[in-house]
């Protein structure tokens, strides 16, 4: 996998075929989880509004428990091959390391000034790495507090490291907000740089 | 034979040109059809039969790996009393004044299905067992979940002591107000399954479900009847009143 990826660099592909069907059936399941996971959260608010029911899927919280269930097994799996493939190909040390705080503050510097770098979609800046590799932790907890909020006794061990049942809910709460919020940043970056959704969809 | 080739290409270009339109009106009709999509709300997704059928389909894998993960021996958390909640929600499928009004003394238990000893139970009975209580928490399929504490019979000494089929997989409940649910045997053998007779210590009332109602900490609200006239033990799979529409029939927590 590692010549594999090498190969793929010299026929100047950035993303191999394997990267771009995780990114989109990811971006499939977050779209389900989220707007699924929209209509169960205003069967029983924890804050004082609910999402406008025209943003959400399932029709009714059985319909929504439904739909978030089922995407849970495309966004927990596809998940776990997106780590796997990047470790086994080598493509996390190439694209994530190294992490430098300073490069960090540099490019943040610079992107706040809007003259951050893209030229080279190949190449992630720092403040890219840090968003990417953020989304992936945030998944993560997306799925450990999803774990608890589905089993809570079966999983009891989980749930008292999340401190409790109605903790993870909130902890829920707001890692998909924090989701929600990187795709909305995703997305006006693509708007900005609409080479990289080229890149995504054929791989240069 | 010149003359033909003319014709020829004049019927291929005629053609083509028809190909062309009804490849644009395709194209059209299919933009339109994913545009639409794009506008609908899950509602009418949902209602496509073949997703329906789909979702049921892994629904009912859910099932499977639930009750795979499910162990016998996890058992779930208990709190101490002062966590109880003095405001405990009432939870039904219609409104608490419309709860069922039950003459305890008029009361029996019928037994149903695989089961030995199927003569119906009085009230009087089911309290002369030996008692327990937990204190629990009861996890609503909404997301909310408040402490209880429930105490009664243990329902696997109640189905032993009955002579209930344990190899059995279902363990079916029909209530007074019309609602009916099931479980797998397992969970109506875990040792934290109860006959509900009392809640916080007084007679279990009747918004919670008197005479009486199974109370199961590893599992959902809807998975906890209340007010129930007839268990059955049975091999065919039962249903439930919300399950029947769509919630996960295991149900687990």
């Amino acid at each position: 996998m590692m010549q594999n990826t090498m190969q793929n660099t010299a026929r100047g592909l950035i993303h191999p075929l394997w990267l771009r069907l995780c990114h989109w059936l990811n971006a499939l399941a977050v779209l389900i989880m989220v707007t699924s996971g929209w209509r169960i959260y205003n069967a029983s608010p924890l804050f004082n509004f609910q999402f406008a029911n025209e943003w959400t899927l399932g029709g009714w919280l059985g319909g929504a428990l439904q739909w978030h269930f089922a995407g849970m097994w495309l966004f927990a799996v596809n998940g776990l091959l997106y780590l796997l493939c990047n470790l086994f190909s080598g493509r996390f040390q190439k694209k994530f390391w190294p992490l430098s705080p300073s490069a960090l503050l540099q490019d943040i510097y610079l992107a706040v000034r809007g003259k951050l770098s893209h030229s080279n979609p190949a190449h992630y800046n720092m403040v890219q790495k840090l968003a990417y590799l953020f989304v992936i932790f945030d998944a993560g907890l997306l799925i450990i507090s999803g774990l608890v909020l589905w089993k809570s006794v079966q999983f009891s061990l989980l749930s008292t490291l999340l401190g409790g049942y109605d903790n993870a809910r909130y902890l829920h709460f707001y890692a998909m907000t924090a989701m929600v919020g990187f795709v909305a940043i995703h997305l006006i970056m693509v708007a900005l740089v609409p080479r990289t959704l080229l890149a995504m969809l054929r791989g240069r | 034979m010149r003359d033909k080739n003319e014709f020829l290409k004049e019927a291929t270009q005629r053609i083509n040109k028809q190909l062309d339109q009804e490849g644009r009106r395709r194209f059209l009709k299919m933009g339109l059809t994913l545009g639409g999509v794009a506008m609908l709300t899950g509602c009418d997704i949902s209602d496509n039969p073949d997703v329906d059928k789909t979702l049921s389909r892994i629904s009912r894998f859910n099932d499977r790996i639930q009750a795979w993960i499910f162990s016998g021996n996890q058992l779930a958390p208990v709190y101490p009393d002062s966590m109880i909640d003095v405001n405990f929600p009432f939870n039904a499928f219609y409104s608490e004044d419309e709860a069922p009004d039950i003459n305890g003394d008029d009361y029996r238990l019928e037994l149903a299905g695989l089961i030995s000893d199927k003569r119906p139970w009085t009230l009087a009975n089911l309290h002369q067992m030996a008692q327990v209580s937990q204190v629990t928490r009861h996890i609503c399929v909404e997301g909310w979940s408040a402490i209880g504490k429930w105490g009664g019979v243990p329902f696997a000494l109640f189905l032993k002591g009955v002579g209930a089929d344990l190899s059995a997989k279902y363990v079916s409940f029909k209530c007074a107000d019309d609602y009916y649910t099931s479980i797998d045997m397992a969970t109506a053998l875990h040792p934290q399954t109860l006959i509900a007779l009392t809640w916080d210590g007084k007679i279990l009332p009747r918004k919670y479900g008197y005479p009486m109602k199974i109370r199961i900490p590893t599992k959902l609200g809807y998975k906890n009847p209340k007010h129930i006239q007839v268990i059955e033990v049975t091999n065919r799979y039962p249903g439930g009143y919300w399950e029947d529409q769509g919630y996960n029939w295991f149900g687990g927590s």
